[in-house]
This record gives C-alpha cells, structure tokens and sequence, in this order.
C-alpha cells in the first residue's frame, strides 16, 4: 500500500475568497452565467463555420415557411376573417419577431430531458452558478437569428404597408408588444423546461404552445372560434403578444371585446407569467433533487 | 419466401423501436392536435372566402387538415425517419457492416421504414385524426372499397415518402454537413407534400407543378383517393411511377456509394 | 488508523486535522469537527411500478439506509460497492445534487442541501464516464470557463493551471478540441478542470474506468500527489480495486444502502473471513494433500492448491506439507480483493434471506 496521505506536513492550498460579484443580485449572477455559458456554445458552433451559415439561411427559410402559406393564402382572396395582408403581416411579425428573441434565447430547452436521462443535468448542479441560466444557455444556437430576421422583416413590410392612423402611443405600444411577447414566450419555454422533469420524453407538448402559440398568432384572432380565442387571452394568455395590442393599432375592436386600456397590459401580463414560470420551475427542480428524477 | 419473412421480421424490428417511446408519441398526438386546431381554423376560414378552393368544399378542407397532421409523422415529413439512423451509420463508418449483411440493403432499410411508418400511424395518427372528425364536420367516405384504396395509396405514397429520404440520406457518403441536407429535406417535404396548404388551393401554375413532383404522393393523392377527389387509375400510377424512379435511383446511387466504401475500404 | 474492522474513529486524521486547522480551515467551518460529517444519512426514492394497464403501485426504495461516517481533512477514503448500493446516491447527497430523505450531512461546515452553491465553490467532482469538457472546443477554453465561473483570482488561475498541466501532463493539449482526445487524456483535462478553484475535497466517480494500464498509473499517481502536497480530501468510487489498494489506507464498502465496512483495507480480509492459498509443487502427481487446517482446492498434475483462513500462520503448515510429502517448490498466494469483497456481498445477502439482522463481523452498523 503506498502513498498515505501526509496532510500534517503538507501546506493546505491557501484559501482564496472568490471575486465578489458586482451587485451579486440573483438576477446579474444569472446573467452572467448565460453570457459565458451561451459564448462557449458559440465559440463551439464556430467550429464548423460553414455548417453555420447554411444553417442560419436554413433556419431562416423553414420559419419563413409560415408567411409563404399566408401569400399563398392571399394569393387566392383579399381578405381573411376581415384582415388584410399589411394587417396580418402586422400580427405575423410581431409574433415571430417576439417568438424569435425567446426561441434564440431559451429555445434548446428541450434538450434538458435528455440531459436527465444520461445524467449530464447532474453535472450542472455541481456548478457554483444558477441553474436556469445554465440550462436557458445550454445548446445556445446562433443559427436561431433565421426567425428573428424573417419577423422582422415582415413585420417591417406590414408597419410601412399598412393603413394605420399612428400616434405617440401607438408606436410605443409596438416595440412594448414585442418585448412583453417575447417574455411570455420566455415563460412558456420555462414551463416546458420544468414539465420536462416530470416527463422527460415528453418535450414535445411545449411545442404545441411555443410553436403552437406563435403559428396561431399569425393569423387575426376572428379566424378562431370563440372559446379558442377566450383560452388564449385568459388561460395561456398569448393574445396579449400581438392580437391585444395590434387590434389597438390598428383601430380595430379588441378580442372578446376587452377594453382599449388592455392593450397596454402585455408587460403586466408577461410579468406574471414570467414569475408563475419561475415557480414552476424552482418546485420542478426542488422534487428532481428529492426524487433524483 | 425465406427473405419476405426477413424483412416481415426487420419491419417489425422498426415498429418496435418506435413503440417503446410512449411518452414521446403521447406528447406527439398531443402537439399535432393542436396544430390541426389551428390550422383548420385557418383554412376555414380561406374557404369562407372562396368556398369551393381548389375545388374542395369545407368538409373536405377540414378533412385534409386532419390526415395532414395524422400523417405528417407517418411520412417523416420533417424527417425524424430511418434516414436519420441511416445517415448516423454513414457518417460512423457503420454502413460497412451493413453492407456485409445477407440482405439488400435498400430493402432492409425500406422494411424497417415502413414498421415505422405503421407504428407512427397507429401511434400518432389515429388520435388526432378521431379527435377532429369528431370536434368538425368532416368528408369522409363510407364506402369500404375507398378506404381499401386509400390504404393502399397510404403505402405507395410511403414507399414514396422512403424513396425521397433514401436518396437525400445518401448523400451523406459525400457531404459532410448533414445539417444542412436534413434541412433542405425538410423545406421541400413541408412546402412540397403540401402540408402548408392542399397543393390544389396552390395558384394555378405553381401548384400543377408541385403536384407532378413526388412529395405530391405523400400527403394529397392519398387525401384525394379518400375523398373521391382523384380517380385511383390516376392516382396509383403516379405513385407507383414515383416509387419506381425513386428506389431505382435509390438503387444507382447506392451502387456508387458502395463502390466508393469499397474503394476507401470502408 | 488502526485497521480493527468496525472502527469508526481515526486518530490519524485527529491529528491531521487539528494541524490542518491551524492554517487551512476555511471560516465558519466548527473547529475541530470532521471535513466530511454524515449521520444516520437516508435517501428513499418513490418507486411507480406499473402492475397493469393504466394500475401503478407506490412502492419506496431505500437507497441510502442510515449511513453514518467522517471523512477527516486531507484523508483518502475509497467508496465501494456493486451497481445499485447507493454509492452515487450517496456522492450526489454530499454534492448537493440530491437532498436527503434523513439524516444530518455537513461538508466544511455547510449544508449541501441548503447551500449548493456556496458548497459547489468548495468541491470538485469527476464523474468518470461523463465529461464536463466541452467537446468541440480546445481544452483551454473549458478551463477559462472555470476560470470565470468559479470567479477565481486571475494569478491563483494562472498558477494552477500551470501547476496542473505539468502534473498531468497536459501542456500538448491545451490547444486539441477535447473531442480528439483519447479517454486517458481526456480524463486528465477532467481532473485538471476540477481542481482548478482549489476544492478541499475532491470526489471522484469512476476515474479509472476505461483507462489503459499506462493513463491508469498516472492518474493515481496525481491523485496521491494531490493528496499529498495540497491535503485535498479526496473520496472516490470505483469498480477497480487497484485504484483502492493503491491509493487508499481507508475503504468504505456499501451494500444495499447500508455500510457494511468501514476501515483499513488490510482489516477487509479479516472481516470477509478470506482465505489465503498455499500452492505446492510435488515431485509426481499424488492423490490430494492432507493437512488439518488446509483443504485442497485444485489439483493440476504435480501442482496442488490448498486453500486455509487468511487468519491463520502459513509457516506451519509449509512444515507440514514439506516434512509429509516429496516438496519441489512452494508459494503463499494472498488472498484477492476481489473475492473478498464478493464473498462479503454474498454472506450478506445469505443474511437477509434468512432475516437475520445480525451484523457481518467486522461490519459496522
């Protein structure tokens, strides 16, 4: 037998206090782990250089699908459920542009269950950092850009395009539409990520509200019966992403006929959404460390 | 009849390794019958516009939204097939010891595709499929011998739907980036099979077009067979003609490919 | 230590510890108390079994069932046990992973459950078949990912790292994507990373497994080095007994979420009742050897193996044999770990299946 440890002759490493973190709030110490987590993933997707471009104009094309079947659409009529194409290229682009951010930001969430069936989720929990951003900023794909570009770009068609009658808050209201939507498709990934503890093959239902949600929203909410349009303001409450505050704009009636204010509650909305997602996933992450599944 | 009981037995093989995901086919059923929600929503309310598009009527527009969603796993639309294990075994080095096996090689990746495509037909497509016939009026027949057709154009259209995947995977023994072939497989199997909107809604010349292309096969010529849109002569010879072609080009580039495994010695 | 099987205490590490304390011990940490404190530590798992179509029965599965021990500063400890013992159990409640279903924890002080990351600054964790580099990219830019991520002190990181890639001879990887690295390697670049914020304790899952003879020996080499030079605590599972014998005065085996030993190694042949194996060379075959005390094995042409209790003096019996029989040549093989060990396992399972509830000697409770 060799090499007792000599622990009384030996100089114990000198103890060290770890740089204080500026702030040191939860929410910057979380920032901080997505940014060097998602530049890692970056720098690794980098790697294979020309894969990444082809898959960003890839990535582009396939979510560019989804406003080629609306030309197509208006290709045979004027109008759908009332609407007119600037109109619904109002709606398309601020749902895909909100959609986009949140997809490029947490949109590889659904990785999390395999990760908890090889064990490899394990190896973050040993990390002195928060696990949500570790998980947000796992698999962080650049190639997500694709979505984000085309909204943006039809949404740019639909503002210059349609027929509007613009004020200071009205314009305002926009870029707020986009911000809250993209937060409340945020908590939706969030939510997927923490029923995927309970599930772990199961990733695939988010995608009826995260694809799901964005592919409804394209198009004017009196397309859908009445039920569908009541569950998506009250109980997923999607409609506040861009039926709410672009029937606003755009001087049409609100859904379900909601008051005018309404259409400036998207933050509101998106904020508690958020803070129920965070919830959800602190209960999630508490029971995987009790039941270790 | 000794190799039709091998690949009897292979196929099975597929349906089995697709069967043991439950949770995931549960979550599938799920999310492909809120997509048909939506989407029939959406094109009722295109046919409130111009009833009669395509020459479809509503129930029919309906209908078609629903085999679209029941089939779009069937027919590995988005891909998700064998030709993604296929692809895997290339790209490792694998396929070396597939091609050592008693067995030809197109055929034993077909039969396994197809106990696939059974078990994604009965896993995820019944479902949702039920759900909207039940939830909309639909245009469905009631004649047995339709549905005898359209079961068979479900299988030509599958060996179709192989066809296609086979060649794209394939091409993995010459191209490096898989990424970007399963991507371009994708764009062209949703725009294509005319999952986005029933070729025949198409503007006129494009759509004739799309419909003389093989994804045609995939998801319209079974729902015109079903509902008596298309006659079944018609129909099945263009199926069967894709199917030929396609396994036959299948067939050279497989051949190529070999050789060039032999050449590098696997 | 003091190799009685069933000792629970350590007066090397009291002593380890006490000097440690004077200059390592990190604030808040009780003076005087044990780095690693487990007391009565219990982990039940909900089980969902399915019994029929749509019928699931509730059952609990005790993974961890009252485990008790202290690991002192700068000690080495083996964990071993077969698939299913609740070792990783184990390891995941001491890194915070898991929180316990009872029992009282405390590493450095700190409650793994409740301050995961403050702990996770202070440990360091290999998982043997599952690495934490990141694949595509140089080795280098894992460690600068540390680096950052554990906020360690720009000179304290250039130092070890220095430190580390000479130990582990890592300087002609820094640059290599991780996934070119062999096993071997990549295993170093593993140890490297966890060691760069300097933890007091290192747990090591498996370090060993996969590894030929060659990348085997130098990670045990660095381990000791490393328990050695820093006093790094440093507690590791594995199937590979080698590692054990080689680098560990003090092994723990597991079964069935209980501990069943805990001491020196050598203390294991006595507590398994092992057998040594006396092997005799005749002159010409002979019907088997008999001598009180031994019984005969194998017997192979002239060759014979007599098998007698590990507790027993060989040179007696070596009398014997040589003064009744025509002797050419003659050997003392020890008994193996191995064997040992499975022999334990067995004995204990007999046990349960006779519901018996009586300790295996030398087993602790």
């Amino acid at each position: 037998m060799t090499g007792r440890p000599v622990a009384e002759c030996a100089a114990a490493a000198r103890p060290w206090t770890p740089e204080p973190a500026p702030g040191g709030s939860r929410l910057t110490e979380s920032l901080r782990t997505y940014r060097l987590v998602a530049g890692m993933w970056i720098r690794s997707t980098m790697a294979y250089r020309t894969s990444f471009a082809l898959t960003v104009v890839g990535n582009l094309l396939i979510t560019g699908l989804d406003f080629a079947t609306i030309l197509l659409m208006f290709a045979q009529v004027d109008s759908l459920g009332g609407w007119s194409l600037p109109e619904v290229a109002l709606l398309y682009g601020v749902s895909a542009t909100a959609f986009g951010v949140a997809d490029l930001v947490m949109g590889s969430m659904d990785v999390l269950g395999g990760r908890m069936r090889d064990g490899s989720f394990d190896t973050l929990l040993v990390r002195p950092a928060p696990v949500l951003a570790q998980v947000a900023a796992d698999h962080f794909a650049l190639r997500r850009l694709g979505r984000i570009t085309q909204g943006a770009l039809v949404l740019g068609w639909g503002l210059v395009s349609v027929d509007a009658d613009w004020s200071p808050v009205k314009v305002l209201l926009l870029p707020v539409a986009v911000l809250s939507g993209a937060a409340l498709f945020g908590a939706l990934f969030v939510a997927g990520a923490s029923f995927q503890f309970v599930a772990q093959d199961a990733a695939e239902v988010q995608n009826a509200f995260t694809y799901g949600g964005t592919t409804l929203l394209q198009y004017p909410p009196s397309v859908f019966g009445r039920d569908l349009v009541r569950s998506v303001t009250c109980l997923v409450p999607l409609a506040f992403v861009n039926w709410v505050p672009v029937s606003y704009v755009l001087d049409r009636p609100l859904p379900l006929g909601l008051p005018a204010w309404t259409a400036a509650v998207s933050p509101v909305v998106a904020g508690v959404c958020c803070a129920l997602a965070g919830l959800a996933w602190r209960t999630a992450l508490r029971s995987y460390r009790s039941t270790g599944s | 009849m000794g190799s039709a009981r091998l690949y009897a037995a292979v196929a099975a093989g597929g349906f089995r390794r697709y069967a043991t995901y439950r949770a995931a086919t549960a979550a599938g059923v799920f999310t492909n019958t809120v997509f048909g929600l939506i989407l029939v929503h959406t094109y009722l309310a295109l046919w409130d516009e111009r009833p009669h598009l395509g020459g479809y009527d509503q129930a029919q527009a309906v209908t078609y939204v629903w085999l679209g969603q029941a089939l779009y796993a069937t027919f590995a639309i988005q891909g998700g097939g064998v030709e993604k294990d296929l692809m895997a075994r290339i790209r490792t080095g694998e396929i070396a010891i597939d091609l050592y096996r008693p067995a030809d090689l197109q055929l034993w990746w077909l039969a396994t595709d197809l106990g696939r495509a059974l078990f994604q037909l009965v896993g995820r497509g019944v479902v949702p499929f039920a759900v909207g016939a039940l939830l909309f009026p639909t245009a469905l027949p009631r004649d047995a011998g339709t549905w005898a057709a359209f079961v068979l154009a479900l299988l030509l259209g599958l060996v179709v739907s192989f066809g296609i995947r086979y060649l794209f995977a394939l091409s993995a023994f010459w191209l490096l980036d898989g990424q970007g072939v399963s991507q371009a497989m994708m764009i062209l199997g949703i725009f294509c099979s005319g999952m986005t909107l029933p070729l025949n809604a198409f503007p006129a010349g494009f759509g004739e077009v799309l419909r003389a292309l093989p994804w045609a096969a995939q998801v319209q010529v079974p729902a015109d067979v079903l509902m008596g849109e298309a006659s079944w002569a018609d129909a099945f010879a263009f199926q069967a003609a894709w199917a030929v072609a396609l396994l036959g080009a299948g067939r050279l580039v497989q051949a190529a490919a070999t050789r060039r495994v032999v050449v590098q010695g696997g | 230590m003091d190799g009685t099987p069933g000792a629970h205490g350590d007066a090397d590490a009291d002593v380890c510890r006490d000097v440690d304390g004077a200059e390592g011990r990190a604030v808040g940490e009780p003076a005087g108390g044990a780095f690693v404190e487990v007391d009565g530590l219990e982990k039940v798992f909900p089980v969902r079994r399915r019994t029929g179509f749509l019928k699931r029965e509730r059952r609990e599965v005790r993974a961890v069932d009252g485990i008790s021990f202290t690991v002192g500063r700068g000690e080495m400890v083996g964990y071993i046990g077969p698939n299913g013992a609740g070792k990783s159990t184990t390891i995941k409640m001491l890194t915070g992973i898991l929180v316990p279903s009872g029992g009282r924890l405390r590493v450095a002080g700190i409650d793994p459950a409740r301050e995961r990351t403050r702990l996770a600054r202070r440990i360091g964790v290999v998982f043997g078949q599952r690495t934490t580099l990141w694949w595509d990219l140089p080795l280098i830019d894992s460690y600068r990912l540390m680096h950052r991520m554990y906020r360690i002190p720009d000179a304290r990181y250039r130092e070890n790292l220095d430190r580390l890639v000479e130990l582990l001879g890592l300087s002609d990887l820094l640059n290599v994507p991780v996934r070119q690295l062999s096993l071997g390697q990549r295993m170093r670049g593993d140890i490297a990373a966890a060691l760069l914020h300097d933890p007091e304790v290192l747990y090591l899952d498996e370090p060993t497994i996969g590894l030929d003879v060659v990348s085997k020996a130098r990670v045990r080499e660095f381990l000791r080095e490393v328990n050695a030079e820093r006093g790094t605590t440093v507690l590791l599972t594995t199937h590979d007994l080698q590692d054990i014998e080689q680098l560990c005065r003090r092994v723990m085996v597991i079964d069935h979420g209980r501990l069943m030993y805990d001491g020196a190694l050598a203390g294991l042949h006595e507590a398994g009742e092992s057998e040594r194996t006396l092997v005799v060379d005749l002159e010409r075959e002979l019907p088997p050897v008999r001598v009180p005390g031994t019984r005969v094995v194998r017997v192979e042409g002239p060759r014979q193996w007599l098998a007698f209790p590990s507790s027993q003096s060989a040179a007696p019996l070596v009398a014997r044999v040589a003064a009744e029989y025509p002797l050419v040549d003659l050997s003392v093989r020890e008994p193996d770990i191995e064997t040992v060990i499975a022999k334990m396992y067995a004995e204990r399972s007999d046990e349960r299946g006779d519901g018996a509830g009586v300790d295996t000697p030398g087993a602790v409770r």
